[in-house]
Formats: C-alpha cells, structure tokens, sequence
C-alpha cells in the first residue's frame, strides 16, 4: 500500500482526534467493577459521589461517596493506570456509610463508586472530572 | 478535511468560552482563615502603576482549591509547618543552640513575615532563607541549609510564617531598600526567553483572563511558602519564579541570587496591604 | 519506617450519647505510587500507605484500603456514631511493614 502524503495527514490527525478524546478508559477499570462485585451488574440506588466538576490539578482531587445502609464502597477511576483507588468497609461504629478522601486522577475521566448493601446486591453512581493542564503546560 | 479543521476550533473555542464564564476576574467572597478574615483585596499601593486593586491568589482558585486553606486541619501544609516548629525547638552546631535558645518562643516571630525580603546590616538584601541559614551558621554553628527545596528550610519557613498570618505585607522600598526595589521593578517588566514575556504581560496585563485551562492571578507572593497541588508539597518563592521563567522558555536566574532576591522584593512590595497567608494552597 | 510520617487526627472532645460525630484524619506520608519514573528512567518502586483503620472501644468504625491513586498526605473523613465515653484508635501501614499510631478520648455525657 502506498501512502500519499494527504493519506498521512489523514491518519495524523484521526490519531490526534482520538488522543483528544476527552474521556479516558483503562481496559481493566469495568473489571475492577466485577471483581467488586463478584460478576453482577450493579443496579441504581441511594450512593452519591461528590467531586468537583473541573479539577484545578490532578493531583489532589476532593471526593466523597455517600450510600446509606451500605456495609462497603469502592471508589474507582476508571482512567487511572490502576482503577482501584480507595476501599471503605464501615463497621458497627461508624455514624453514617459514608466518608471522603483525596484522590489522583490521571487526565479527564469518569469516577465510579460502588457499594455493598447489607441484602448482598451492589449500587453504583459516577461522575465525570475534567482534569485540567496549567498555563503553559506549566 | 477543512470542515473537521473547523469543527475542532470552533469545540476548542466554546470550551475555553465556557471556561472564561466559569471564572471571570477574582472571587468576590471573603477570605477568611480559621475563623479570621484576611486581606484579601486592597488598594494598589501608589508606587504601582499597572493595577488599581490589590488580590490574593486564594480568590483565583477553584472552590475545592480554596476550601483547602481556610482550615487548618484541611491544609495539607500544616504537616511541614509542624516540622518546622519541631526544628525551632530543636538543637544543632557546635554551640548546642535552637533557634529557640535565643528567640523564645516562635510567635516571637510575629511580623517578621511581612517585612522580608529586607537590607541586612551590611547593605545586602536578604529573603528569610538568608536570615535563617546565617543565624544556623554564624550563631549555631550548623550546616545552613538547602534554601530552596530543603523540606527543613520550607518547614521553618512555613513556621515562621504562619506566626503573620493575617498581619498585612509591608515590606520597605525606600532608604537602602530603593536600589534593589528599582532593579526587581526592571526585572518584572523586562521581556526575556523564547516567548518573549515579561512578569507584567501575565501578571498586570492578563490576570483574571484564562492561559489555557489556568485562571492566572496576579502573582502575588503573600502566601508563601505554598503548598501547590502541582507540587504536592510546599515550595519556595524562588522555586516559583523560576518555574515562570521555564514556562515561558528563559533561562531561569539561581534561586536565591541576587536577581530572585531583588525581584521577591518588587513583587513583594507589589502587595503591601494583603495578609500574609502564610501558608497557602494553590493549584 | 518511611522518615517524618506524623498523623494528624481531629476529634470533637465532647458529645452527646447516640450523637454522629465527623472526624478528619491526616498523616504525612509520600505515598509514591510506582507509576513515576526518575531522571535516568528508571521506576521508582511504590511505597504507600495501603490501610488505614479506627474502633472506638474496640469496634470498628471503618476499615480502609488505600491504592495508590490515593494523594500524598493520605486525608480521610468519616462518621462515627458515640454511646459512650472512650477511645478512638487510628492505624495506618506501610508497604515497608511500618505501623504508625494515634489514639483520641471523647467524653460523652
């Protein structure tokens, strides 16, 4: 096959529109939800996720999760090298299921937590965080 | 091809219109640290011509960004600033002094945050990293340390810091401060590097406006040293203008020589009037 | 043990029996994630905290498993329900088999 420059140019910028894509997808991270989950697709249900819309520095991201009831929740990014990122198992003494960390985050990506409910089923939210690059890639 | 071209521009353009409206000039909402209210905008002292108002970094940054710094337990610079009070107390060199074997307690310390850089007693300007490290040397008998990335320098620092929190920026620009005031005044206005960029071309001219995904602010110095997420950690004056430099491709002048020094003093002075928020968070 | 880890716990010195009480956590620590690489290439091999831990009188509140997206200067906030006075224990272990520990009372009337 014989490439014509305008071909190239082609490919060049098909391979920058897909580097552009805004929302990162690590092949592992729907696994990481499974192995949670022993298999089953988690439902809808009470969870909520806090995490700010747009993130000044990847390093550093606020979030929260939220279920009540829930024995368990996993957060997850789902465009992180490694998608786990936190595991909380609430005991008899915790005052509420629900807690909040800091986290890293890759790039731009969805956020997933998941929890464990006391009937063995799993619910799950997500949110998308826009991770942003300084002035001057500074 | 041409149809794709524009497509993406006219996407890149929304997005960063969507971004402007987001964050349009500084926050109009008070600072306030710990239950005490800084300065957070204040007039432009006379002797600065570029803008007519004065403001904290704090009120460019994300509500998440913020919300680190109003308190202290949430600032992730208090475990540095921790340090550096473990280092007051701590003896070191051949005299077996502390800081604390003759400045007393660090709250002592109280406004010196707000006059540094300042002329020594030879006629030499020097930054707080000056003052500590010849007290190590000439009073303790220690190893100065590292002034600009040292975790010891930027926890002492920080805790020396801290003790002004809330106190306003009033550092001298007259007597035998003026020469050094006047060369960081040149340097801040003088365009250098491949970009071809002054201090002044973002600082004065642009901040509020978006560069890129980053809502710049004016570059005031007011909160250091800071703890940048960028960083995850503390970092120094210096360290950040030279990161500057870097961004805008100049060669960056050595971290605690004379130009940094005399250009810590201008932007300094710049903010004469704000609190220190010694130390604060930015992204 | 890692150099210069402190942590950091707040914890209201007061409350009231059956009351749900925040408490925020901190400790220093780099929690290098072994993604990074240094000037010469090479990785840098991970060194976190991977398990943080609190019971109150014995009984747990929450058990927390840390991966290394989790930021440097591991933060974390949480709900612990009081019925009596006691004691908050805080664990957090390194990777290099390091435990560090903080204890907090509450009086609760």
């Amino acid at each position: 096959m014989k490439l014509t420059r305008r071909d190239a140019m082609a490919m060049g910028l098909g391979a920058t529109m897909v580097a552009m894509l805004p929302l990162r997808v690590s092949a592992g991270s729907h696994g990481a939800i499974m192995a949670f989950t022993g298999g089953a697709e988690p439902g809808e249900g009470d969870i909520t996720l806090t995490a700010p819309e747009i993130a000044e520095n990847g390093n550093t991201v606020p979030v929260g999760v939220s279920a009540p009831g829930a024995e368990e929740i996993i957060i997850l990014a789902m465009g992180n090298p490694n998608p786990e990122v936190a595991d909380f198992k609430f005991g008899p003494a915790a005052g509420a299921s629900e807690a909040s960390t800091r986290i890293r985050l890759a790039g731009t990506q969805d956020v997933v937590a998941v929890a464990r409910m006391p009937d063995g089923s799993f619910i799950k939210t997500s949110q998308n965080v826009k991770v942003t690059i300084g002035g001057c890639g500074g | 091809m041409k149809k794709i071209f524009t497509a993406t521009a006219a996407t890149a353009l929304a997005a960063i219109g969507a971004a402007s409206a987001l964050v349009a000039g500084p926050a109009d909402i008070p600072l306030i640290i710990e239950g005490e209210e800084m300065i957070a905008r204040a007039p432009a002292p006379d002797y600065i011509d570029g803008v007519d108002t004065i403001y904290s970094g704090w009120l460019f940054r994300s509500e998440e960004t913020q919300a680190l710094e109003v308190d202290d337990f949430e600032n992730p610079a208090m475990p540095a600033v921790d340090y550096g009070l473990e280092l007051w107390e701590t003896a070191d060199g051949s005299e077996g002094k502390s800081c604390a074997s003759c400045h007393g307690d660090i709250s002592e310390m109280a406004g010196v945050r707000t006059v540094m850089p300042k002329v020594n007693e030879n006629g030499e300007l020097w930054a707080m990293e000056e003052y500590i490290n010849d007290c190590r040397v000439n009073r303790m008998g220690a190893e100065p340390w590292k002034r600009t990335k040292s975790p010891e320098m930027l926890g002492m620092t920080a805790a020396i810091g801290l003790q002004s929190r809330g106190m306003p920026m009033n550092v001298a620009i007259d007597g035998p401060a003026a020469p050094f005031w006047e060369q960081g005044r040149e340097l801040y206005y003088t365009r250098v590097g491949q970009l071809d960029m002054s201090c002044a071309n973002c600082h004065e001219d642009n901040y509020g406006n978006m560069i890129r995904a980053d809502h710049l602010s004016q570059g005031q110095i007011n909160g250091f040293p800071t703890y940048r997420l960028k960083w995850g950690g503390l970092g120094s004056i210096h360290r950040r203008f030279k990161g500057c430099m870097k961004n805008i491709r100049a060669e960056p002048y050595k971290p605690g020589g004379p130009e940094f020094t005399a250009l810590e003093l201008y932007v300094a002075s710049r903010g004469n009037g704000l609190s220190v928020e010694t130390p604060a968070v930015r992204n | 043990m890692a150099t210069g880890v402190k942590p950091r716990v707040k914890v209201p010195k007061t409350a009231a029996a059956g009351d749900v009480i925040t408490i925020k956590t901190l400790i220093s620590h780099k929690m290098e994630s072994g993604n990074r690489k240094d000037k010469d290439g090479n990785v840098i091999p991970r060194s976190i905290i991977n398990r943080f831990t609190c019971d109150f009188n014995g009984a747990s509140v929450i058990d927390m498993t840390m991966h290394p997206a989790i930021s440097t200067n591991p933060y974390v906030e949480f709900k612990a329900r009081v019925d009596a006075s006691g004691e908050f224990k805080f664990t957090w272990y390194d990777d290099d088999g390091s435990v560090y520990e903080a204890a907090k009372s509450i009086t609760v009337s």
